[in-house]
């Protein structure tokens, strides 16, 4: 643990009055600028970026620019899909996190222009700026699914808990009818990246283990349908949750990727590698591809040899920062780097975005490296989690080394994801962690 | 976890139960503390009946923190999976033992001064 003078303080007598005695101290030496910064979408990483900018800069006009008034945090999404938590626990203002000498424009950014450095809103707002972040998060495009609507969540075995709260809630609906019932439970992923690629697994472990625990085991047919040839994207991972598939009976099938569902028939289409191919299914968890926003793939920005089905912003895999525009800088889902579509790597990306920002206003050049770290708690029962934690070399690179296994179902995996993962990402938020 | 300082750590905690509880709590915590140091030094020794209850109790303390911890996070005895559960669990039950009998030794203490008698 590395203890600074300010932090003793707090811990020690009087925390409070020497925490903010020392905010305030460093306020003193923020770096003075005019600068006019933009920052498209106020979800993880907008907000937790905004803060450490307010903090560090005075008189830098910073602008966010996001038409959600209600902040997710989505982490939450799966307790919910799992009857574990209510909608509203996923829920909060997104006023309430925002720095108070931040302009908010509450609309969405509809146009980018790289070269005449200005970002126009849906209102017809134009909006200069001498640094852009761009901290969109991904669009869901269930209309990439044939027959799929929202409309149809909760009903005929449908879920998609990536939808938002009142979906994820509707998702639990039609997953208890499953686990009571029983039947075939399909649990998909879409081809493209993802946001928590371990979510789709998650999602099957809980139900498959609330089955179990109303005696129901016997009754379902759990097939986890991979979009290739792996069930998960770092090899020594996707091997342990093979075993634990193994063990729990639950089936895997690769390079199934869903193409269309027929919720009448409760019939689903997958295009495989020998062609197409339907299952009947009494339960079908969906998570549609995911894909930047238009804003930012009308603009220019994404890479133009990767991805390109996707849009992901061609950014620096170490720094962040754009490849053809050195004043831009992505951050978050919409991020084009290898791996890190997490709210643990925006809390790794968010520095090193600070970090070379703050350089880059100075004059200087930033040092602060991301080296691709994506942490994900998977859970593999209500009680139990593994902490897996991977850069973008498919290292296993556990916080705790020797203490927390992270290939292991533990309880204090859990924990941390039940108490301790709210609190951390909301001090994130905070810009504190 | 980025750094894990204990200024994180306390950002954390205040996320968890609000500025304002943690803070009370983290008072309450020393108010204790200063109460039962209080208690020792005023009686210029440790009354063996009152640590005696308190050490009856720390066993309540200890279920009662470990069932706490369960019940807020939906999990049980039956999800401990490894070693470093087990330590957790038994941390958790120090922890709530360890406090509970200092509170029952403290507040004995305030509510009847000991009596020459208690002395050993
Ligand atoms: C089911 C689920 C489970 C997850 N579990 C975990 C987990 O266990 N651990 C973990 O670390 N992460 C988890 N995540 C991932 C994590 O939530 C995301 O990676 C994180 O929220 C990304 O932050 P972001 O700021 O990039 O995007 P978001 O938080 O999604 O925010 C993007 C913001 O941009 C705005 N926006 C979009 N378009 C525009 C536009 N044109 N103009 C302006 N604004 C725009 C949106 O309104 C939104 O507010 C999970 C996600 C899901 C869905």
């Amino acid at each position: 643990m590395n203890l600074d003078r300010r932090q003793f303080l707090a811990l020690t007598g009087g925390g409070l009055i020497a925490s903010q005695a020392g905010g305030s101290a460093a306020k003193a030496q923020a770096v003075k600028t005019s600068a006019n910064i933009v920052i498209l979408g106020v979800g993880a990483a907008g907000t937790a970026l905004a803060n450490r900018l307010s903090e560090r800069l005075d008189g830098a006009r910073i602008t966010l620019v996001d038409a959600r008034k209600e902040h997710l945090y989505q982490p939450g999404l799966s307790l919910v899909a799992a009857g574990l938590k209510p909608p509203g626990y996923v829920v909060s203002q997104t006023k309430q996190w925002l720095p108070s000498d931040v302009a908010w424009v509450e609309e969405r950014a509809a146009q980018i222009d790289p070269e005449s450095k200005k970002v126009t809103t849906e209102g017809g707002t134009t909006l200069e700026y001498d640094y852009l972040v761009v901290a969109t998060g991904l669009v869901l495009d269930h209309d990439a699914i044939e027959g799929f609507s929202l409309d149809l969540v909760g009903t005929d075995g449908v879920g998609a808990l990536y939808a938002g709260p009142q979906y994820a809630e509707k998702t639990w609906r039609a997953a208890q009818a499953f686990s009571e019932k029983g039947g075939v439970g399909l649990f998909t992923r879409p081809a493209t990246e993802m946001k928590c690629a371990g979510a789709p697994l998650k999602h099957a472990f809980l139900i498959d283990d609330i089955a179990r625990r109303a005696g129901n085991a016997g009754k379902t047919d759990m097939r986890y349908m991979a979009n290739n040839n792996s069930l998960f994207g770092v090899p020594i991972v996707a091997e342990k949750v093979r075993m634990l598939f193994q063990h729990r009976g639950i089936a895997p099938v690769y390079s199934h990727v869903l193409k269309s569902i027929d919720p009448g028939a409760r019939r689903a289409v997958f295009d495989t590698p020998d062609g197409q191919a339907e299952m009947d299914y009494d339960y079908i968890h969906v998570i549609p591809p995911q894909r930047a926003p238009d804003v930012v793939r009308n603009s220019g920005l994404s890479w133009a040899d990767k991805w390109t089905d996707q849009g992901w912003v061609e950014a620096d895999a170490k720094t962040m920062r754009h490849l053809r525009y050195p004043e831009i800088f992505a951050v978050g889902d919409v991020a084009g780097v290898p791996k890190g579509k997490t709210a643990a790597s925006v809390k790794w990306q968010v520095p090193v975005v600070e970090d070379h920002l703050v350089a880059a206003i100075g004059g200087g050049e930033g040092t602060a490296v991301y080296n691709g770290y994506t942490s994900c708690p998977l859970i593999t029962r209500i009680g139990r989690a593994m902490l897996i934690e991977f850069d973008y070399g498919n290292n296993l690179v556990p916080s705790f080394p020797g203490v927390i296994a992270p290939l292991e179902e533990l309880w204090i995996s859990w924990l941390m994801k039940e108490i301790a993962l709210k609190a951390t990402y909301n001090a994130m938020l905070r810009g504190r962690a | 976890m980025k750094e894990l300082s204990f200024g994180t750590l306390i950002a954390v905690f205040e996320e968890m139960m609000g500025r304002g509880l943690f803070w009370a709590l983290v008072a309450v915590a020393a108010l204790i503390t200063l109460a039962y140091v209080y208690v020792l030094i005023r009686d210029r020794a440790v009354s063996w009946r009152k640590f005696l209850l308190a050490q009856l109790s720390m066993p309540v303390g200890a279920i009662l923190a470990v069932l706490f911890v369960q019940y807020i996070t939906h999990s049980g005895f039956r999800d401990v999976g490894g070693p470093v559960d087990a330590i957790i669990m038994l941390v958790i039950a120090i922890l709530g033992a360890i406090g509970m009998a200092i509170l029952v030794y403290t507040v004995q203490s305030l509510m009847r001064h000991s009596s020459s008698s208690e002395m050993p």
